[in-house]
């Protein structure tokens, strides 16, 4: 890295006017962990980072807004500790990387950022990092230890997840009309906060959100959305941090339900729980990614016999699934949830899996024609 | 065996067909083809008496040499060399002399063509003793089972009186030479020259030179190549007296393990008070030519040996040993220098214990005693004079025990009083032997030898109290030397000796050997594979001092596996290896902080660097704080640091500095260089980040733990590249 002359934070939040203040605020605590290090560093003080604990045992449900929360475990990442040295680098080199990004008012990618800060240890064969693996964990602690969202790290993800429906916004100035997004909808963002998206107009009743790109294609090409006056979204699996945030804004913002079509098997009931309660790994963020009222649908384990499916749907469950599914049920939110208690356990008495795709053995449309509307109609889906 | 044979055939006559080969030495055949017949006695007890008659024991040995060692011409060639070095050795220290021994091979014939693998040599082992009287030089080297050490409870070489003499033999056998004798037992009178045969037949010298020279030592021998020509060679200042013998053989010289050098090496190991000077015969049998046997501890030139020069300065070494002492190779002369001026001490000869003899011995010592005093020592004083440890109250009991009066005469007890006798002497309660029979090699000579053989960076030596076994006094010392030059990844060599002599043969028959496979070496950091030597740079060297060695055979090559014995040297054996693994663990400590500060050092300018770019802080003075301090902290014994629970006191390391019986050669330890492309691969890093303290967590009623489900389950993912994983 070559040296540079860089002007004080102060300075520069006095001299660009562009740097707005969320950015300021945001250097300030970048800055701050430098100078600690630093002032550790002269006064032969141990030299550390504290860095909140993203791991399960730090991680405590909140059982009245039923989300899961990051404890207040911590631990100090320490520079003369043999098995720390690296990752205390790696995430002084991350938050110069993101001053820089700053500083230039520019977003990057987690890939960039890994690219921006990879180089050679000087005088070694070492790299600073290795792989994204390596990066994007190194990022995370920096957004948990400077209590920092992502964005305001001007750090971005790939988008991922499509939208499509009775809603227009406004992405960064241009109005997006979600009822004209043709075949492959609107792609969400990884950022979505409202000074990036704002919702200008919004006559859905709900929101329907599908596990997969290929089942919201069914949607989409049957006009789902049109018929029921809805929005229809999917996450491409288990659904990244744009989409769930655009989710539980549509949500609290439009008071939109959520309604999940998930498979009938633990991920698709472990993706549900994401979107309700948050993830262990993002727990810091679950005030605003949780959305403990969003609903599961279906595939439910009742609709083999239900909707007369053929045993062409059926996967067998495997004896990792069994055991994921246990898991599951062991969640404090699901555990005393007598609705999914009973779901898991015919799951688990079924023995076997389904996936939303598998309706098609029925009708091309059926699921959207009869499965969905029936279901909705009878307000038939555990919460 | 004679009388057996004819025995058997008196009372078998049956047999009379293979009679013939077994007692004419008539081959079978030449008997007539086989012709079933009524079997004719050939012998009566008449005629067979006529043929019987004594055997000379020289007769005896000519015909079985393989039981002093002369089984094929290699062994011989070693015998002679070890047999007349023993010899001087023995003499030098009984005199008080420190020993000065010049070994000298020639090959007789250097044009022999390749396929000849056996040679004719002259050994000519000269030595700065006392010499020998001319009346005894005939006795001394003419007849088997003459000497002085036989009859006697004394620390020696030798110990029957065979060696020499035998080689002699063997000598006239092979080639038909006499031996050549210079003794110059007086420094002001010339020396005898000597030229005797061996009669086989009667066990008695034939001289056939008799004269004196003043050519002492034999001033011929500097003329044989560079190295023999300078002046320090058989200098006749260093051998104001002295003996030279000369033996001309059929052998083979060879190197390797069993060979010459081998035992020159270790003897100069056990020896280190001697100097001992070798020249090796020109020609070297070519096939399976080992390396030399302690590694590259031997360099093959002198080119090797003079950069090997050690920094005494980098040496820790107790007071008396000096490492810089070390073998010098020049122009075809080795000289194993000597590594210290101090003689091992006097040993004293000892009576027997009661506890050590048998039945017969007993009776024997009886009839002595009988004789010697014509008839009229008494039980009482029997006891007291010819048994050590037996006080005049205790031989009272003895006598008191078997029921016959003080004053009875030994030579009147029944063979019934005697056996009763016998059993007392294994039931009382008698002090052990005197130890002061015994001279061990000591801890600094033993490290003074080693370090004199042996490159290796760390040395270690203990001796053990004397112990006793069969009533023999004996005493254990043991010394490892480990790391330097010592090939890593070969089972560990282990060097034995008795009384100072270099065992060579049959190393898995020895006790010392089962020894260290029971030692458990993995308690001191080395490896050691199950029922096992242990395997790594590391050389083991055991001693066993006694007034009588235990060996399993007339060959004198391995030590009779007694318990207490074993039992000795493993806990000799056990003192070394805790030593080793004080330092191994220090070494690996060294190692870790060394690693720990080059992790540290290296990240530390890219911090500094990021740091400036955020805060704009001086990156040079900030590399440099960070520095001082990641120095300080390596600095630091770090106990928690160390694994396997083991705390290290600081001072351990020093205390093995102030320990006599440790040498650490610091320039030839390589832990303290990293080794190549680690710097690549710092420990521990590439595990997956994540704090490693959690430093509390408040449970309120709203908040709930999760309870512990493995991690792992969750970080399962379906989706490709996401980047929302748990």
């Amino acid at each position: 890295m070559a040296k540079k002359t860089v002007k004080s934070a102060s300075e520069i939040a006095r001299g660009s006017k562009r740097i707005k203040q969320r950015d300021k605020t945001t250097l300030g605590k970048i800055v701050g962990l430098a100078e600690g290090v630093s002032k550790a560093a002269h006064k032969g003080r141990d030299i550390s980072v504290a860095i909140p604990t993203r791991s399960r045992a730090n991680t405590l449900w909140n059982k009245k807004q039923r989300i899961l929360q990051m404890g207040d475990g911590k631990a100090d990442r320490e520079l003369f500790n043999l098995n720390q040295a690296k990752q205390f680098m790696q995430t002084m080199l991350h938050a110069s990387t993101i001053k820089d990004l700053i500083d230039a008012d520019k977003t990057s990618s987690l890939r960039g950022v890994f690219y921006k800060a990879k180089h050679t240890v000087a005088g070694t064969k070492e790299n600073t990092f290795d792989t994204q693996d390596e990066s994007d964990p190194i990022l995370e602690d920096l957004e948990v230890a400077l209590g920092a969202l992502r964005e305001e790290l001007h750090v971005f993800a790939e988008n991922r997840g499509a939208m499509v429906g009775n809603i227009t916004l406004i992405d960064k100035g241009d109005q997006i009309d979600c009822r004209h997004m043709g075949s492959g909808g609107y792609a969400m963002p990884s950022i979505v906060e409202p000074d990036i998206i704002e919702f200008k107009k919004c006559e859905a009743d709900f929101v329907l959100h599908v596990e997969k790109g290929t089942v919201w294609n069914r949607f989409n090409e049957d006009r789902f959305w049109e018929k029921n006056n809805c929005i229809l979204t999917h996450g491409a699996g288990q659904p990244p941090r744009g989409c769930r945030r655009l989710l539980q804004r549509l949500h609290q913002e439009l008071k939109l339900p959520i309604i999940c079509l998930l498979d009938c098997d633990p991920w698709g009931h472990y993706i549900y729980s994401v979107i309700k309660q948050g993830s262990i790994s993002l727990a810091f963020e679950s005030s605003r990614l949780a959305i403990p009222e969003a609903k599961f649908l279906g595939i439910r384990a009742k609709d083999y016999r239900d909707c007369s499916l053929s045993d062409a749907v059926k996967i067998d469950l495997k004896e990792n699934d069994i055991k994921r599914a246990q898991e599951i049920a062991a969640y404090p939110w699901f555990k005393d949830h007598r609705g999914w208690q009973k779901e898991i356990d015919h799951m688990l008495f079924n023995g076997f899996k389904m996936e939303v795709e598998s309706l098609i053995t029925k009708d091309i449309s059926y699921v959207t024609e009869e499965y969905v509307p029936a279901r909705l109609k009878k307000k038939d889906w555990l919460d | 065996m004679g009388n057996a044979t004819q025995l058997n055939v008196k009372h078998a006559p049956d047999r009379g067909l293979f009679e013939g080969s077994a007692q004419g030495g008539v081959a079978v055949a030449d008997a007539p083809p086989r012709r079933v017949q009524k079997p004719v006695r050939r012998e009566t007890a008449e005629t067979m008496a006529l043929k019987q008659k004594d055997i000379a024991v020289s007769e005896f040995f000519a015909k079985n040499r393989h039981l002093l060692g002369f089984d094929n011409p290699r062994k011989a060639l070693l015998t002679c060399v070890k047999e007349a070095v023993d010899n001087s050795l023995d003499a030098c220290e009984e005199a008080g002399i420190l020993p000065d021994v010049t070994v000298i091979i020639e090959d007789l014939q250097p044009d022999r063509p390749a396929t000849l693998k056996q040679s004719r040599y002259r050994v000519t082992v000269v030595d700065n003793g006392p010499g020998i009287v001319r009346r005894q030089i005939e006795n001394v080297f003419g007849r088997l089972l003459f000497g002085s050490k036989f009859h006697r409870l004394k620390m020696s070489r030798g110990q029957q009186g065979i060696g020499i003499s035998a080689a002699g033999m063997y000598g006239l056998i092979t080639t038909g030479k006499p031996m050549v004798i210079h003794s110059r037992p007086s420094a002001r009178k010339p020396a005898h020259l000597i030229e005797l045969a061996m009669n086989t037949k009667t066990n008695r010298a034939e001289v056939t030179v008799d004269t004196e020279t003043e050519d002492f030592p034999p001033q011929q021998y500097k003329s044989l190549n560079a190295g023999t020509r300078e002046n320090d060679f058989l200098n006749p200042e260093d051998y104001p007296t002295g003996t030279s013998v000369t033996i001309e053989l059929e052998g083979r010289y060879q190197k390797g393990r069993g060979s010459v050098d081998d035992f020159l090496e270790l003897a100069a190991i056990a020896n280190p008070h001697a100097k001992i000077t070798f020249v090796p015969p020109t020609r070297v049998a070519a096939n399976d030519q080992e390396e030399l046997p302690l590694g590259e501890a031997s360099p093959t030139d002198a080119a090797a040996a003079q950069p090997q020069a050690l920094n005494a300065e980098s040496v820790q070494a107790p007071n008396g040993v000096d490492p810089t002492i070390t073998t010098v190779i020049k122009d075809g002369v080795i000289i194993f220098p000597r590594g210290t001026d101090q003689l091992p001490p006097e040993t004293k000869e000892i009576q027997p214990h009661p506890k050590g003899i048998e039945l017969g011995i007993l009776i024997q010592m009886i009839n002595d005693f009988e004789q010697a005093n014509k008839g009229g020592g008494t039980l009482y004083n029997f006891l007291q004079e010819k048994f050590c440890r037996i006080s005049p109250e205790k031989a009272g009991e003895f006598c008191q025990a078997i029921k016959v009066h003080s004053r009875t005469k030994a030579g009147d007890l029944t063979p019934e009083q005697i056996e009763a006798l016998f059993k007392q002497f294994q039931e009382a309660r008698l002090p052990s032997p005197p130890t002061n029979c015994l001279a061990p090699i000591g801890m600094r000579q033993l490290l003074a030898g080693l370090l004199k053989g042996v490159k290796a960076e760390f040395y270690a030596a203990s001796t053990r109290d004397p112990e006793v076994y069969r009533g023999r006094p004996f005493q254990i010392e043991a010394a490892i030397a480990f790391g330097g030059e010592l090939p890593g990844d070969e089972p560990a060599r282990v060097i034995r000796f008795a009384n100072r002599v270099p065992l060579l043969f049959q190393p898995s028959a020895c006790s010392s050997f089962k020894a260290v496979v029971e030692t458990g070496w993995r308690n001191y950091n080395l490896s050691q594979p199950r029922g096992s030597i242990p395997v790594g740079p590391l050389v083991i060297m055991i001693h066993m001092a006694s007034v009588w060695v235990p060996f399993t055979s007339e060959s004198k090559e391995a030590i009779a596996d007694y318990d207490e014995i074993r039992k000795e040297m493993k806990l000799a054996l056990m003192e070394c290896g805790r030593k080793l693994g004080t330092y191994l663990r220090k070494r690996q400590k060294m190692q870790r902080e060394t690693a720990r500060r080059d992790v540290f050092e290296r990240y530390i300018g890219e911090i500094a660097k990021a740091i400036n770019a955020i805060t704009g802080t001086d990156a040079k003075a900030l590399y440099d704080k960070l520095l001082e301090e990641a120095r300080k902290r390596t600095a630091v014994a770090d106990v928690e640091l160390d694994e396997n629970g083991q705390v290290i006191h600081k001072d351990e390391h020093e205390d093995l500095k102030a320990d006599d019986g440790v040498v650490m050669v610091e320039s030839r330890a390589s832990h303290l260089q990293l080794p190549e492309g680690s710097a690549n691969t710092p420990p521990d890093t590439a595990a997956a980040p994540g704090p490693d303290r959690t430093n509390g967590k408040t449970v309120t009623d709203n908040l709930v733990p999760l309870n512990g489900k493995p991690k792992k389950a969750k970080k399962k993912s379906r989706s490709d590249g996401g980047e929302e994983l748990f």
